[in-house]
């Protein structure tokens, strides 16, 4: 790419044009600060993204990361004095560090997205977001691949186990490896080492190990003898009922097109009953969608979907892929994040549902690059 | 010239000469002792550059010199996507060390990473921080936690005497290199029963990206000599 080139890939035309598609729709353009503070963001996701992020120094604000989104800085700027319903639309660049040169992915790339924030009809909030969307990309002919957090986050919350076992499995939804490793370890498939069954036995017994090594750092006694109590609890919980998992685990593997999920989805809730209020919502979406002119049909849905990528995502989510192009990154994306508002606005959640699209791959299929 | 980077001092230095010279290429220090420079006896063409260790990755990775001995821990901790710089053309045998993760030898509940993750959950809950984890390996460690699954945590910055920064109320734990754990232990530590997040030693390498046209016949001679193809492929 020439530096010198005003606009070498057509990337910020197409975005203007995008960005027109959402003013059209009733979003108000906003700006944000490329500079944003680390630490919300690292509370929000963690060390994870100090991998993605470029992370640099203030001398008076302290440690700043390069805007490698921009929700966060929409949603703070919506709850310090936005009115409901609220529609924004954005244009600019973000910033994500790429470690596999193999994959020559782009460290630097204009973004162009949609924030909706509604809480009177999540179904049709949803279906708003996903419609424009779509509109606006149906010219390429993209895959649309849907999911909704929400189901799966009702499943693990109606398990009949403990609180303590929920909000692990809960904690882990969207690191897929962890979750299976604890599931097994509930439903008591996996196997204990011996000094864990020696710990667990000494535990039940009612007493307490002692380390002969001196009590060291911020880590309490305290906070030991509690980790202890809730080990033993664990160790008296009796494993979760097999039906219960079995059926979890094939309704984490459905993938179909919309109404067969919806159909399939209905079939897992005669073991896990404590699904069907979410059920109800994915119904909802779906004729809403066709309400605003979607083919539920043409949908593929994956009970799966999203739980690889950014973890505030927990209802409703989406992505658009190039067919045969596994190559490159979605082409668009997006989902509901009630969650992230809630953390945001330290209790105070909105209902918010948003989504990004790469004017640059745009740009490239439609030169038919 | 073809350019072999040395690590300028210490047992890494002179192993490095041991293992050369067992493959009939006598590497020395020229000037005193105090001076980092070097010399190859009976090759012609080729130059012994004295290096830091740490500085011997990015010097291969930039093509200033052809081959490099450095161990695999820095190779992979400084340079995203390696492969593509560099070639591992031997593992060495000595400079032995493993990437581990410590903890509290005082946190009896405490063993794997799965407890380590749940500590860190609790952790974050009762201080309103993520638990902190002192190192100097901030990627790899990163990317091995992540391919294991544990959440809340954060790696704080320690370049030496990691061991002391749990006393020093600065980190819950350490991700530090060890041959032996003895230092650990000292410090009333203990290593996580998991699999280590890198086991490192000596290792040569050489650098995709050098001039090895302008010294072929240098490059022959070494690769005979080491009984290794060079250029890399």
């Amino acid at each position: 790419m020439s530096p010198l080139a005003a606009d070498p890939a057509g990337a910020r035309a197409e975005g203007q044009r995008l960005m027109a598609g959402f003013t059209a729709a009733g979003a108000v353009p906003v700006e944000t600060p490329v500079l944003q503070p680390a630490e919300v963001l690292l509370d929000l996701y963690g060390e994870d993204i100090r991998a993605r992020a470029y992370v640099t120094q203030d001398p008076l604000t302290g440690e700043m990361m390069l805007r490698p989104d921009f929700t966060v800085p929409v949603v703070q700027a919506h709850m310090a004095g936005g009115a409901e319903p609220a529609r924004y639309c954005y244009l600019g660049r973000v910033f994500r560090k790429q470690e596999d040169p193999a994959a020559a992915r782009a460290s630097e790339y204009l973004q162009v997205g949609y924030e909706l924030f509604d809480g009177a009809d999540r179904a049709r909030a949803d279906a708003e977001v996903f419609a424009l969307i779509h509109g606006l990309l149906a010219p390429l002919g993209l895959r649309a691949a849907t999911g909704d957090i929400g189901i799966l986050r009702a499943a693990v919350a109606g398990l009949p186990t403990t609180e303590a076992r929920k909000s692990a499995l809960m904690r882990h939804l969207w690191r897929p490896q962890r979750f299976r490793a604890l599931l097994d370890r509930y439903a008591g498939r996996a196997p204990v080492t011996p000094e864990r069954a020696a710990l667990l036995e000494t535990l039940t017994r009612g007493k307490r190990p002692a380390s002969p090594a001196p009590h060291l750092g911020l880590r309490s006694r305290d906070e030991i003898a509690a980790r202890l109590d809730r080990l033993a609890e664990d160790a008296a919980t009796p494993p979760l009922d097999a039906a219960a998992v079995t059926a979890l685990e094939t309704m984490l593997a459905i993938r179909a097109k919309a109404p067969q999920a919806l159909a399939a989805l209905q079939g897992s809730a005669r073991a896990l009953p404590w699904i069907a209020p979410a059920l109800d919502g994915l119904a909802a979406r779906l004729n809403a969608l066709a309400e605003a002119g979607i083919d539920p049909a043409a949908l593929d849905f994956e009970a799966s979907y999203g739980r690889t990528s950014m973890e505030y995502y927990d209802g409703f989510v989406f992505g658009f892929y190039a067919e045969g192009r596994a190559d490159l990154p979605p082409v668009a994306q997006g989902g509901r994040y009630d969650a992230l508002t809630a953390v945001l606005g330290q209790g105070g959640a909105i209902p918010a549902v948003g989504g990004v699209i790469r004017p640059a791959l745009v740009a490239a299929l439609k030169g038919g690059g | 010239m073809l350019k072999i980077g040395v690590p300028s001092k210490g047992r890494l230095m002179e192993q490095s000469f041991d293992w050369f010279a067992a493959r009939g290429i006598t590497l020395r220090r020229t000037g005193n002792a105090r001076e980092y420079a070097g010399a190859v006896e009976g090759l012609q063409g080729v130059a012994l550059v004295m290096l830091s260790a740490g500085e011997i990755p990015r010097e291969l990775a930039a093509g200033r010199i052809h081959l490099g001995v450095t161990g695999t821990d820095l190779v992979r901790e400084r340079l995203a996507g390696w492969q593509s710089h560099l070639a591992e053309l031997a593992p060495m045998g000595f400079g032995h060390a493993d990437l581990v993760i410590a903890v509290p030898a005082a946190w009896v509940d405490v063993e794997t990473l799965d407890d380590l993750d749940a500590v860190a959950a609790a952790f974050r809950a009762e201080h309103g921080f993520r638990l902190r984890i002192a190192t100097k390996y901030h990627r790899l460690v990163r990317d091995y936690l992540r391919r294991h699954g544990v959440a809340d945590y954060q790696l704080v910055d320690s370049q030496g005497a990691t061991e002391g920064t749990i006393r020093n109320l600065t980190a819950e734990a350490v991700a530090d290199i060890t041959s032996t754990g003895e230092t650990l232990r000292a410090n009333h530590l203990k290593i996580l029963s998991a699999p280590p997040v890198l086991q490192s030693q000596a290792t040569l390498l050489a650098a995709r990206g050098a001039d090895w046209a302008g010294c072929a016949p240098a490059a022959r001679a070494v690769a005979e000599r080491l009984g290794l193809a060079l250029p890399p492929a």
